[in-house]
């Protein structure tokens, strides 16, 4: 026998009090780690998809969010596609392209798909990852195309990699992002079968880490015929020349589309800043209400423990425990008992981001390993505190008036 | 000598008055004595046993014991004292409820730190010693009441103790239970030349005693000293 033996016994023994005793911790560290996980795979996201999306002037319907934009629920609104060609129409200088697309959720036999429509020739194949995958043909001829210290930031060195767009993108056919092409076992030249029309899959897109990942690429006429949306698109995206930009292109552009937004990425990426700010405070406000209230909950189950086993700690100060052994029983107790709920609230609150993430924020969350240690030394360091002062009383518990008690 | 005490008093406050628990107790108890303890209800017996070794504290007095005084001592020299010289043994048992028969008898030994294979190797002989062999992985529930009283017995001498202090080892069990444990209580006394006192309500308990002190009303009444030890007791 050792005190931690005796410890880890009398933990077994009443395991089913355990859950009340982690109850609350355990809540709160899951909630803190699944806001976490979304919000800082959806910073990164954010930050990567603008940067792969190519363009730098995004025109969306009024009544969209970015979100919507990404998450491309069913009743996201829409705009006309006309615009496209209104504004080609127009005297507007300064656009260089633009990819009109439709998005949507759908589903492919019990899995959720976001299928996207695009428009071949002028969809920026911008992703530097699409391009080195050979898929791409003309090259577009941009005032604003990145430098090549932009392609390196992607880590790559091609120095002849421009912004090019894909050339074809046959009726019929799609292309599919590597986490749904996994997901759903397609391979090339393989058949999928969307909303009762078949599709040939004709390339299987390289990982990009971003939300195209996830996403089927298809021919922006065979989608919108096939979800009954003729001539709408969700987006449309814009590639702008930077001076024109700078010299009021955005207002010229808001003048002749009446209805939507049309911001610039710099815009997008400073309101997702504003938003992850406010995420950290109310993580903040969270984790100060989870110290208290799982504090209190874990320092009123030690409190409960300690009036139940009075007497046991009356016979063990009987047989000559000190005072220290009882604060090394509860204290050990209330340690492994945080540990316990900080590992347990990782789990659930990683498997609530990764389950929740691509409903919430439409993005697939991986699993932050470095907050399980986080979540580990905050539930430790609530349950220690929280058990401070029963073990205290316990400690100070005259032996003698404990030991007849039944 | 291995214990004694000197106008040992021991003062309650209640309701505005004062009880004397223990008023003015002196006694002496040489090492090898069994010491039983009656006397009334209310008489202080629990009060003198528990006071000894600080699990209450006195008033006043004196105490020695091993010839050091340890009424004045720390709360943790005196828990020290507990630990390492002396075992109790309570009417009501006092086992851990949730550790096996065999765990319970190794506390005292893991509150003194021996290392774990010495702990089982001491703790098994004295479960045969008690006749407990087969019921060591028990809990205390599925144990008898005279079982549970020889698991405490155990526990009380394993870590091989100078005195033993129990307070009516069997207020909890029948007559014949009752003598197969007082006659165990007696052969460790004999055989370890392991001191006891022993509080008892029983006049056949008090028999087994060497020295017999008589407590009324917190004073010490009646004291004998039985110089032979007879035999024939064990078979009453
Ligand atoms: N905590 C306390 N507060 C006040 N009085 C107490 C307290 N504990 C004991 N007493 C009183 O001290 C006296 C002695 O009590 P004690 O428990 O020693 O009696 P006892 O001889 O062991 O009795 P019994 O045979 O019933 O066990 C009693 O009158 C009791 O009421
Ligand atoms: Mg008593």
């Amino acid at each position: 026998m050792t005190i931690s033996k005796l410890v880890l016994i009398e933990l077994w023994k009443r395991k089913s009090q355990l859950i009340t005793g982690l109850l609350a911790i355990t809540l709160g560290i899951s909630v803190i780690v699944a806001i976490q996980s979304i919000s800082v795979v959806s910073e990164q996201n954010v930050a990567r998809n603008l940067d792969n999306l190519g363009a730098n002037i995004l025109v969306l319907p009024q009544a969209a969010s970015i979100d919507d934009y990404y998450t491309s629920d069913i009743d996201a609104p829409t705009l006309p596609m006309d615009y496209v060609e209104r504004i080609l129409t127009s005297t507007i200088a300064g656009v260089d392209n633009m990819s009109p697309k439709l998005t949507r959720r759908v589903k492919v036999g019990d899995q959720s798909v976001v299928l996207t429509g695009i428009q071949p020739k002028s969809e920026i194949a911008s992703k530097p990852l699409w391009q080195s995958s050979g898929l791409t043909g003309a090259e577009i001829k941009a005032a604003c195309a990145p430098t090549q210290s932009d392609n390196k930031s992607h880590g790559l060195e091609d120095e002849k990699l421009k912004r090019k767009a894909i050339d074809t993108l046959n009726y019929n056919d799609c292309l599919a992002g590597s986490q749904v092409a996994k997901r759903l076992k397609l391979n090339v030249n393989g058949q999928i079968k969307i909303m009762n029309k078949e599709f040939r899959v004709v390339k299987i897109l390289p990982e990009t880490g971003t939300v195209d990942d996830d996403r089927i690429f298809a021919n922006l006429k065979d989608v919108q015929t096939l979800l009954g949306i003729e001539n709408q698109v969700s987006a449309i995206e814009i590639m702008g020349c930077c001076n024109a930009i700078s010299d009021g292109l955005l207002g010229k552009l808001r003048n002749i589309l009446p209805d939507t937004r049309v911001t610039t990425i710099g815009q997008i990426v400073s309101t997702q800043i504003e938003t992850n700010q406010l995420m950290k405070k109310v993580t903040l406000v969270m984790l100060i209400i989870i110290f208290f209230v799982g504090g209190i909950s874990i320092g009123n189950y030690i409190w409960a423990n300690v009036n139940e086993r009075k007497r046991e700690i009356g016979i063990l100060r009987m047989m000559g425990a000190e005072r220290g052994t009882i604060y090394e029983m509860f204290l050990l107790k209330s340690l492994i008992l945080g540990i316990v709920g900080g590992a347990l609230g990782y789990v659930f609150g990683t498997l609530a981001g990764v389950i929740l993430g691509p409903y919430l924020a439409g993005i697939v969350v991986k699993p932050l390993y470095l907050y399980l240690l986080w979540s580990i030394l905050l539930s430790v360091a609530i349950s220690l505190t929280g058990s401070l002062i029963p073990t205290y009383l316990a400690a100070k518990f005259d032996p003698h008036s404990n030991l007849q008690e039944d | 000598m291995i214990l004694q005490g000197e106008n040992v008093l021991k003062q309650y406050h209640h309701n505005g008055g004062l009880i004397n628990a223990l008023n003015n107790v002196s006694f002496k108890v040489n090492k090898g004595d069994f010491v039983t303890v009656t006397g009334p209800s209310g008489s202080g017996k629990s009060t003198l046993l528990l006071s000894i070794f600080g699990l209450i504290r006195l008033t006043s007095g004196t105490i020695i014991f091993d010839g050091k005084r340890i009424d004045n001592i720390s709360d943790r020299k005196l828990t020290d004292v507990r630990k390492k010289s002396v075992g109790y043994i309570l009417q009501s048992f006092a086992l851990v409820p949730y550790l096996t028969t065999i765990q319970n008898v190794m506390i005292p030994l893991a509150l003194e730190k021996i290392p774990k294979k010495e702990q089982y190797k001491r703790a098994a002989a004295i479960l045969d010693y008690v006749g407990l062999s087969d019921r060591m992985e028990h809990l205390p529930r599925e144990l008898s009441a005279g079982q549970q009283q020889r698991v405490a017995i155990a526990r009380s001498i394993v870590h091989r103790p100078q005195i033993i202090m129990a307070d009516e080892p069997t207020g909890n069990l029948d007559p014949s239970l009752s003598l197969e444990i007082l006659d165990f209580l007696k052969k460790i006394n004999r055989d370890n030349k392991i001191t006891i006192m022993m509080v008892t309500h029983s006049p056949v308990a008090a028999e087994y005693g060497t020295l017999k002190l008589h407590l009324n009303e917190g004073k010490i009444v009646e004291s004998s000293k039985v110089k032979l030890y007879s035999p024939e007791l064990l078979n009453n």
